[in-house]
């Protein structure tokens, strides 16, 4: 049975509590969000799954902390979506403001327009599809996981860049600090053809260039003692 | 944090509902910016210039103002007052005396142009849109604040926007850190502001740049160098309005764009009740690039 609740005749409080309590429940309910307005912390904190929907824009840090739900936004979502997912799935079919994905743990971040600066800032395990372009900054200090873009990359990508894998169809208008392209092997192919299966990204994986850390950074470089 | 919002109309049909539709959008930003409010309004032009002045005791100051002003710049004079805000409209050519008579007198000095007025006050965005009959008020395009205090204190001229040239005025979100230095360069060459506010700096830099010949695109690319700080500015001139955000861009900023109008706001919200906001095309403006649009 699919549930609808509307944000103009429910406070966004009472319908988080209601998704909350759903997800805890374990019954793999459907909810309609209907008006969302550009509303903040939509869908936050479920902690089981749940499939929500949103049919509208969404606002600040729309399905923070999600493990395990699975949320679609029927149009954009504003800065920090997806911020510290844990599991789940969470789909934008317009554009995600800045940094989306955020410190994200696992599950996959689904976003169907562009990404703006900062996506993925240190993501720690959380796979992100970007089928448009992400803005500057992207995966800085990215620990662990998958960022996956479709378009081209803006300044900076990867700077001070852990263990993320970075894939990028398109172009990279600059990489930062430490961040190289590699060398794409049988099993990062294979990798990114799961994700873009899952994302259903219409792509080929021998079209992306992969990026990851020169691992430099690391550990103190006696050579720059100077330019402290 | 503060909220800023901005309103261009495509279509004259839709000029009357500006007031309102704006209004909508400033209240939205209450809760980035609950402490002032302002809004800058392109209006009907009258052939001469209006001074848009604000006093604590109007009842006092606004009495006999234009009969007063009148008789120092030997002209006609009309006045329109709402609430703690007035506007004065003065042949071209005669503002520079009536601006110094003006300020002589105490008043404060909100803005001039030939189609821009400007009502700002502290308070909630709501009760100030109420204090002024925002709601009422029609216009080509627009733009408004909802301000959270960070750079200088919560007082009237410490309310955006800020208008150092006639026509041109600036509302921003951020903060500028090389305020005090740039004040006295501009200073030098003779461009003086009103008050300790930061922004009142950055509308001065792009008025000095105008006056200097750069356009208006020039001028918000000027900021992107000489400016230091955080900053999605919105700047409106007599023809319309620019957006600009600094090469970080933390402040957010997002934009709508219908056959009817282009809208400006820090966050979607401000949208919701535009109409045909689900049809329209919305982005969110990339860094360091400058937009605008004019008729």
């Amino acid at each position: 049975m699919t549930n609808t609740l509307d944000m103009t005749q429910t406070e966004l409080r009472d319908i988080n509590s209601t998704l909350q309590a759903a997800a805890k429940a374990q019954a793999n309910a459907e909810y309609i969000i209907t008006n969302p307005r550009g509303s903040h912390a939509m869908a936050c904190g479920l902690d089981g799954p749940l499939d929500v929907t949103i049919q509208g824009s969404t606002g600040y840090y729309c399905a923070g902390m999600n493990k395990e739900a699975t949320v679609t936004v029927k149009g954009s979502a504003g800065p920090g979506v997806a911020e510290n997912m844990m599991s789940g799935t969470v789909t934008i079919e317009g554009d995600a403001s800045q940094y989306a994905g955020a410190t994200g743990h696992g599950g996959l971040l689904n976003i169907k327009g562009n990404a703006s600066s900062r996506c993925g800032i240190s993501m720690k395990g959380i796979d992100i599809v970007v089928h448009g372009n992400i803005g500057h900054m992207s995966a800085f200090m990215a620990q662990k996981g998958n960022l996956v873009v479709l378009g081209n990359a803006g300044d900076a990508l990867g700077d001070s860049l852990y263990e993320a894998r970075l894939f990028v169809r398109g172009t990279v208008k600059s990489l930062g600090a430490d961040c190289i392209e590699k060398e794409m092997r049988p099993e990062h192919i294979e990798i990114l053809k799961e994700l873009l299966e899952k994302a259903g990204a219409d792509a080929k994986p021998e079209e992306f260039k992969r990026y990851g850390s020169a691992r430099k950074l690391y550990n103190f470089n006696i050579d720059h003692a100077d330019e402290y | 944090m503060c909220g800023i919002v901005g309103l261009f109309l495509k279509k004259d049909e839709l000029r009357p509902k500006l007031g309102d539709m704006l209004t909508d959008m400033l209240i939205t930003m209450t809760d980035r910016g609950p402490d002032s409010a302002g809004i800058a309004i392109y209006g009907d032009e009258t052939g001469g210039i209006k001074i848009t002045v604000q006093s604590d005791t109007p009842e006092t100051a606004f009495a006999d103002l234009d009969a007063d002003l009148c008789a120092v710049i030997d002209g006609p004079v009309t006045i329109k007052s709402i609430s703690t805000h007035a506007v004065l409209t003065v042949p071209a050519g005669s503002e520079k005396a009536a601006i110094a008579f003006l300020e002589d007198k105490g008043l404060r000095i909100m803005g001039s142009g030939e189609s821009m007025e400007i009502y700002k006050e502290i308070g909630l965005p709501k009760d100030v849109a109420a204090r002024f009959n925002l709601r009422e008020m029609g216009g080509s395009h627009g733009i408004g604040h909802t301000r959270m205090a960070t750079e200088s204190a919560v007082t009237t001229m410490g309310a955006h926007p800020f208008s150092t040239a006639d026509d041109q005025c600036l509302v921003h979100n951020g903060s500028l850190s090389n305020h005090n230095q740039m004040r006295r360069v501009l200073a030098k060459k003779g461009v003086f502001t009103r008050s300790e506010n930061d922004t009142e700096v950055g509308a001065a830099y792009i008025s000095s740049r105008i006056a200097d010949g750069a356009t208006l695109g020039e001028a918000l690319e000027g900021t992107l160098k000489d400016l230091d700080g955080f900053f999605t500015f919105v700047t409106g001139t007599k023809n319309g309005f620019g957006v600009v955000r600094d090469p970080i861009a933390c402040k957010p900023a997002v934009m709508a764009e219908t056959d009817d109008y282009v809208a400006f706001a820090s966050e979607y919200r401000a949208f919701a009740d535009l109409p045909g906001i689900d049809a329209a095309r919305v982005w969110e403006p990339e860094p360091a690039t400058v937009y605008f649009w004019e008729r």
